[in-house]
């Protein structure tokens, strides 16, 4: 970790495009409606996945994210794929092709690679829009969009403060890192050794969790009575959103349609087929 | 063990949102009854603190590294209720912002890593104090299992969750997740035990010491799931299709023989045709278990000669 601020990780890109512009609470609930689509397509609907993706894909250009940066993002939280890899060997039904392995036989099954790249088109097209979403709206208009969509105001309130001293705590963390590092515990360069035993290195990192904890403790307090000094009486209020303009309502209309009519597809053209 | 979107079917994922949605809105509510409005605010910081200190990370071997996820910490810190809506946030802004855990998925996560892991770290940080008195050895060892117990039945949970999508068989699944958590674990419950242990010493009116049983239901909840996980893991394991098919079609499940492990002697599941392989992966499992405790008897056998040398100085 070389970076010194976290704060370079927002992923917010603050610029200027249609889907910048569009109201927070179609955009979430867009997201959440495309992600939910794709959870709920049946295996194998190809052309469902297709549609999907150009919608994303669209959505990356018209955003000024570029399809390769959002590409490029949705890649880097994958590794996760691997657990599905198995289903690949263990599926019923007929084998594809055999791969042999020294004195073993492993069979490659059609409905296992089906499934699994089902999966991973399923699994990618959700990191993309989830990408767009957060690369294209400003975190406090997802807040209020949150509240809107009913979300207690209890957690909208503790995700704003999260949200708000996240950036600060994290790079308290990384100083505390590097202090380490400094004094201690460098990670492994080839051929020097990491000094002390295991459990010495866990209990120097759980004291520096206690620290941390105990600095953010006292940091919450602080913040706290300056909430007080500037009116906080345990109640947050904010802004109620105004309600949904004509061409909104319609963008979400016929987002949701889109979406419903891309569910059905996947659904009875697989019907068709079996 | 953040499971993206995609993976769990809508069976599994849906109906955990609604689970975790439901918990979370009664913690939410106990919280606010039981908190002065004083500490409202805290907690959001302290959500911020968790998603920081799991950046805090220490080298193992090989180049790998072990971090905190923080539940077990969190719930010996705040209570299960506090605990479990701390998870919640972090792990929803996670997914949210950094895409670590799908949006469909995140109920299944908030159950797996927030939920469970807070009833499961309160009920056996509990028993154990029931058991062994309040003492520091004890609170010590009772830290360990609870940080080593949350992290383990998490990935017990995320593994039968992808084995009830359909996605890996329940024989490959649970093993693996198992088996490489009762490691992470084990770094999750070192560091839950020093920073605990540190706290207490810097900061001791922070560890309030909570009367032990003082939330029966809560307490009974962990240890159900904990038992039901325990016992159910090894029982999932056993169904009869996924590993045992390329287990035939391999042609090496002649060789399978039962194991000489007697650690679950009776281990036997009635009407099952693939007994040895059950008997393998309850072995496995049980192994696994008596690792962490001997590692646990270990840890405060030294706690106590730690405590018999420094009296013997004074």
């Amino acid at each position: 970790m070389n970076a010194t601020h976290f704060h370079f990780h927002d992923p917010y890109q603050p610029l200027d495009s249609p889907v910048h512009r569009l109201d927070p609470r179609v955009k979430l609930i867009l997201a959440l409606g495309f992600i939910l689509t794709a959870t709920l397509l049946p295996v194998g609907a190809w052309l469902s996945y297709a549609l999907l993706g150009a919608a994303a894909w669209m959505t990356a250009h018209l955003s000024g994210l570029g399809i390769r940066n959002v590409l490029r993002r949705s890649v880097l939280a994958l590794p996760f794929v691997l657990a599905a890899l198995p289903v690949v060997f263990t599926a019923p039904g007929p084998s594809w092709l055999t791969l042999s392995l020294g004195p073993w036989q492993i069979p490659v099954r059609v409905e296992g690679v089906i499934r699994f790249l089902s999966v991973l088109l399923k699994s990618w097209l959700s990191l993309q829009i989830a990408v767009i979403l957060v690369g294209t709206t400003a975190f406090p208009d997802l807040l209020a969009a949150m509240r809107a969509m009913g979300v207690p105001r209890f957690l909208v309130m503790t995700f704003g403060l999260m949200w708000r001293y996240l950036f600060l705590l994290v790079d308290e963390a990384i100083r505390m890192l590097r202090a380490r590092e400094a004094r201690s515990i460098a990670p492994e360069v080839p051929g020097h050794r990491v000094g002390g035993t295991l459990a010495w290195r866990a209990q120097v990192t759980g004291r520096m969790v206690g620290t941390l904890f105990l600095r953010t403790l006292e940091r919450g307090e602080r913040i706290y009575m300056a909430m007080v000094a500037r009116g906080y009486d345990g109640e947050v209020r904010m802004l109620p959103m105004p309600p949904l303009s004509g061409p909104d309502r319609a963008l979400l209309a016929g987002g949701l349609l889109f979406l419903i009519g891309i569910l059905l597809l996947g659904w009875v053209s697989r019907a068709l087929f079996l | 063990m953040h499971i993206p979107d995609g993976f769990l079917s809508p069976s599994v994922a849906l109906p955990l949102w609604g689970v975790s949605a439901g918990i979370g809105g009664y913690a939410l509510r106990r919280v606010s009854r039981e908190l002065t409005e004083r500490e409202t605010p805290v907690i959001g910081v302290v959500a911020a603190g968790i998603f920081a200190a799991q950046m805090l990370n220490f080298p193992i071997a090989g180049g790998t590294s072990g971090h905190l996820i923080g539940t077990a910490l969190a719930t010996l810190l705040f209570g299960p209720w506090v605990a479990i809506l701390i998870m919640t946030c972090v792990l929803s802004l996670q997914a949210l912002i950094f895409q670590d855990g799908g949006l469909i998925a995140l109920g299944a996560n908030i159950f797996n890593m927030g939920i469970l892991g807070a009833l499961v770290a309160y009920a056996i940080d509990q028993t154990l104090r029931g058991i062994w008195g309040d003492r520091r050895w004890a609170r010590t060892a009772a830290a360990f299992l609870a940080g080593w117990a949350a992290v383990v039945m998490g990935a017990l949970a995320t593994g039968l969750e992808l084995a009830l999508s359909g996605l890996v068989p329940a024989n490959v699944v649970l093993p693996a997740m198992g088996g490489i958590h009762a490691l992470i674990g084990v770094v999750e419950g070192l560091i839950t035990v020093s920073a605990v242990t540190f706290l207490r010493t810097v900061r001791g009116e922070l560890m309030v010491e909570r009367p032990v049983a003082g939330r029966v239901p809560l307490w009974v909840a962990g240890l159900a799931l904990t038992l039901l996980l325990t016992l159910l893991a090894p029982l999932a394991s056993s169904d009869p299709d996924g590993l045992e098919r390329v287990a035939e079609d391999l042609g090496f499940i002649q060789a399978a023989r039962p194991p000489a492990f007697e650690l679950l002697p009776d281990y036997t599941i009635p009407g099952l045709s693939n007994r040895s392989l059950a008997v393998i992966l309850a072995g496995i499992l049980g192994a696994l278990m008596a690792f962490g405790l001997v590692i646990v008897l270990l840890l405060g056998w030294r706690s106590r000669q730690r405590e018999r040398v420094s009296n013997s100085k004074t």
